[in-house]
This record gives C-alpha cells, structure tokens and sequence, in this order.
C-alpha cells in the first residue's frame, strides 16, 4: 500500500470500524463538523442576542424610572434615550469626565477586578463580596437641565441569590420613585414576590434620607403603621420571606450609604441641579 | 407509514421515557414550576433527541464502537448547544429562565438512552420519529405536571391569571409546595400509578414475595 492510498479518504472509510486509522479519522470528522455547526451558530446569533440583552437593560431601566410600561408606544430602547448615562466613582460622588472602557452593565463591573475590591464581612452588609468602584447611572432632566429622575443599579444577597436589580429616586435624591430586581432566584412565591408589581409599588413616594441626611428607609417585618410618622422611611416586608426581605433592605441601605451612592445624592441634594 | 406512527405514539402513553423507563426526571423536577418553561423545554428536548437520532443513525455504521459513546455525545452536545444559542437569540427572557438546564439536556438520559438504544441499529428516517416519539412522550409529562404546579401553585396558567390570588387580591390562597421540586416527584408518581392501573401491561413483576410469619404454638 503506497503512501498516497493511506491518505485516501475513500479508503479510510472503508476500513474495519475497530481499525485505529478509522477510529482517528472518525473523531476527528465528526468534531470537525461539529465544531463547525456550533461556531456558525454562535457567529451568526451573537449580533441577536447582544441585542436582547441591550433591550433586556433598556427596558429594566425606563421601567423603574416610570417613563416606560409594557404597551407604551415606543420601545424601551428608545425611551432610554431620554436618559443621560453618567458613570459614578462610588464612595466619593464624583462624576468621570471621561467614561471607563467599561460595558455598562453591574454584573460585569462587579467582577472586573480592575474596577472593584474586595470588601470585608464587618463592612459588607449587602453580602456582595467585591464592591464596583464606578458604576453607570442613568439621569432624567427636566427642560432647564434639572435633574428629576435619578436611575441606580444596585444588587445584593437575598436568602439563596445575588439580586440584580435598579432603584429609581425623584431629582429631590431622596424620595424613592421605584425599586426593580430583575434577576433574583429566591423562593418562587416567598422571597420571589420582591418582583410582584403590588409590592413594588409600596416603595413609591417612601423617603431615602431622613433630615439629617441619614440613611432613614427600611424594611419592616409585617406590616407599616402609616399612622407614625416613621411610615415616610418603612417599607412592609414581603409575607413568608423575612431573609430576602432582610436582604432587600440591607442591600438598598448599602447602596445608599456614604460607601456607595451616598456622596452623589447629597451633592445632588445640596446643589439641586446634579452639575 | 403505520410503522412510522407506532415509533411515533408507542412512547407517548405505552412507552413513555418517563413514567415506564424512569429517566429524564432532574429536568422534570425543575423547570416544571411553569408552563412556559416546561413548554420550551419540551420543545428543546424534542428537537435536540430527533436530530441526534438521525444523524447518529446517519453515520452509524461508520461509529467506531470503542468511541461510540463519545460520538454520541459529541453530536448531542453540538446540538443542544445550536438549540441554546437560539433560545438567547429567539426567546432570551424564557432562556434566562431556564438557565443551565437547557445545557444539562447534554445529560438527560433520554437523548442518550434513544441515541444508543434505537438510533444505532436504525434508519434514519425511523430514528427520526423514534426521537420525535419520545421527546413527545417526554412534553406530555412535562405540561401535564407543569399545567398542575403553576395552576396550583401560582394561580397562573402560561402567567395569566386563572385563580386570583389573595397576594393580588383575589381569594386563592397558592399552595407553595407545587413551586418546589418534590411536588413533581408526587405529581409523576401520581401519573405512574394512573398509568399503570388502566395499563396493567406496565406493572413489574414483583422480584420477591414476602413470606407468611411462620406460625409460632405458644401465642
């Protein structure tokens, strides 16, 4: 048998299945191929599913922010473009001039370990481990360039998830407008009712910062007396569910602490005009 | 062509991977909370055990036997990926949802199970069905106990409201337990045992029988 024949595919295939030859040249047809099919399909899709996953973000945030509902008629990407986008050093307030090489989404940014650190137990009561040193905020401004609607992302640990998710403040940087976890994966119908529109609305209109400029809002257990004058910062805890709710609260007084989103507001607060 | 549709409906009721052979039941348990991920996942697992079927029956006699199962594998993991990198283009809020368990159909014992059982020692076109068969079989477990989870559990049915929920105001109070995983457990054994009492075919025979106490005088 010449050199040539060996090589001739025809032959190959013609061999015994138990002969070493055809056992190679069979793997390696069949992960050729395969790799082939899987390298097309995700080639071709990508451009697809980056797409939906702009649109997934767009739409979490106009949502929050008040500006878009489902059956608006405009789409969710277009009504972020309302929005400004400004990146936020966190823990100092001060607005990037120039944006970071960075996609503007907290899952990533979290785990970037160039634009994050590592935060202690004792100074980690949201449980997120590693705490983004910028984060994208979005800003809604009125006709004379006023701040009114102030979008933050935020995330946090429930009782079994991180959860992802947005609060919303009016351009006062106190008074909540709306909370939204997009990602979470606590007990379906406990902990998962922190995504049930009902419970969402309890946080409209409820107060961040108390006068001294303390972080003031919470999560009660059971229900908010609206007769004491504490109801402006209490949100009633989700039925069945007092760790997630733990968790919410923890991870929305987090966010708005001095360490993280802190600085911002009270600069929005004290100017009035967030420049 | 009654050939065809024996493969096809066998393993629907008198056959089922599920209730009769007892496989595929981990993805039965966990994406069965709702309707519209029990409904893609079927469709998923449908299409991911026919296409496997055909194309490992296509190359079957080309299948080396010492790497058979790897071949096998290759192929139903190609596949499941296509499937999944299509779910995040065409139904990315569903494929969020059900998360890593389209990749664990690489896993499920059913894809595997026809692939090595059928497909190796059939036509394409026979494999073809067998695989539709039995991804049908599979669909009907699985919307039959998702149908009752997220009915009971949530009051929905495909997120529609059916039972208004005292959360949002109605009256029905959900039953929490259908949301978690061993209410599936029940739901199967509860369609096994109606199976198999109008199907008496299907009972096993028992492998022991448990002997009289022997009869001791002095009581």
């Amino acid at each position: 048998m010449s050199n040539s024949e060996t090589f001739n595919l025809k032959a190959i295939w013609a061999l015994p299945n138990d002969d070493l030859r055809k056992i190679v040249a069979v793997a390696l047809v069949v992960c050729f191929f395969c790799a082939a099919l899987v390298s097309a399909t995700v080639v071709a899709l990508r451009p697809l599913q980056q797409h939906n996953q702009a649109a997934f973000r767009a739409k979490n945030i106009v949502e929050v922010a008040g500006i878009w509902q489902p059956g608006s008629p405009i789409s969710p990407a277009e009504a972020l473009k309302s929005l400004e986008q400004v990146w936020v050093e966190l823990g100092t307030g001060r607005v990037l001039d120039t944006p970071p090489p960075l996609p503007a989404d907290p899952q990533k940014i979290a785990r970037d370990p160039n634009w994050s650190q590592p935060l202690a137990r004792s100074e980690d009561p949201a449980r997120i481990k590693r705490q983004p040193k910028v984060m994208p905020v979005y800003l809604k401004r009125d006709a004379n360039g006023k701040v009114t609607v102030i979008v933050l992302p935020i995330h946090g640990s429930g009782l079994w998830s991180t959860m992802w998710g947005f609060l919303a403040l009016e351009g006062d940087g106190t008074t909540i407008r709306g909370l939204k976890f997009y990602q979470q994966a606590e007990t379906p119908g406990l902990g998962g009712e922190v995504e049930n529109p009902k419970w969402r609305a309890l946080w409209h209109g409820k107060r961040a910062f108390d006068e001294q400029g303390q972080v003031a809002i919470h999560v009660v257990k059971g229900r908010v007396d609206p007769n004491t004058p504490e109801a402006q910062f209490a949100v009633d805890g989700l039925a069945g569910a007092t760790l997630t709710s733990k968790g919410v609260d923890q991870t929305v007084r987090f966010w708005l602490s001095e360490r993280a989103y802190g600085p911002f507001l009270q600069s929005l607060r004290s100017k009035g005009d967030g420049q | 062509m009654s050939e065809i549709k024996k493969t096809l409906t066998q393993p629907i009721v008198a056959n089922n991977p599920i209730i009769l052979q007892v496989l595929g039941i981990c993805s039965a348990l966990a994406v069965t909370s709702k309707l519209s991920t029990a409904l893609t996942m079927a469709i998923a697992l449908t299409l991911v055990t026919a296409f496997s079927n055909l194309f490992i029956s296509l190359i079957r006699e080309h299948i080396p036997g010492s790497i058979r199962i790897i071949i096998q594998m290759t192929i139903i993991s190609t596949l499941v990926i296509v499937v999944d990198q299509f779910l995040k283009a065409f139904a990315f809020e569903i494929s969020r949802e059900l998360s890593v368990f389209v990749g664990l159909i690489i896993t499920n014992c059913i894809v595997m199970g026809r692939a090595e059982a059928y497909a190796m020692s059939h036509p394409p076109v026979a494999s073809f069905w067998d695989g539709i068969g039995n991804g049908l079989g599979y669909s009907a477990i699985l919307l039959t106990v998702g149908f009752v989870r997220e009915l009971l559990g949530s009051g929905t049915l495909f997120g529609y409201p059916v039972l208004l929920t005292v959360n949002d105001g109605g009256w029905y109070v959900p039953n929490g337990l259908l949301l978690l995983p061993p209410s599936a457990f029940f739901l199967i054994g509860l369609i096994i045992w109606a199976v198999r009492t109008g199907q008496p075919k299907q009972r096993e025979t028992a492998e022991f029988r448990v002997r009289p106490a022997p009869q001791s005088e002095g009581v």
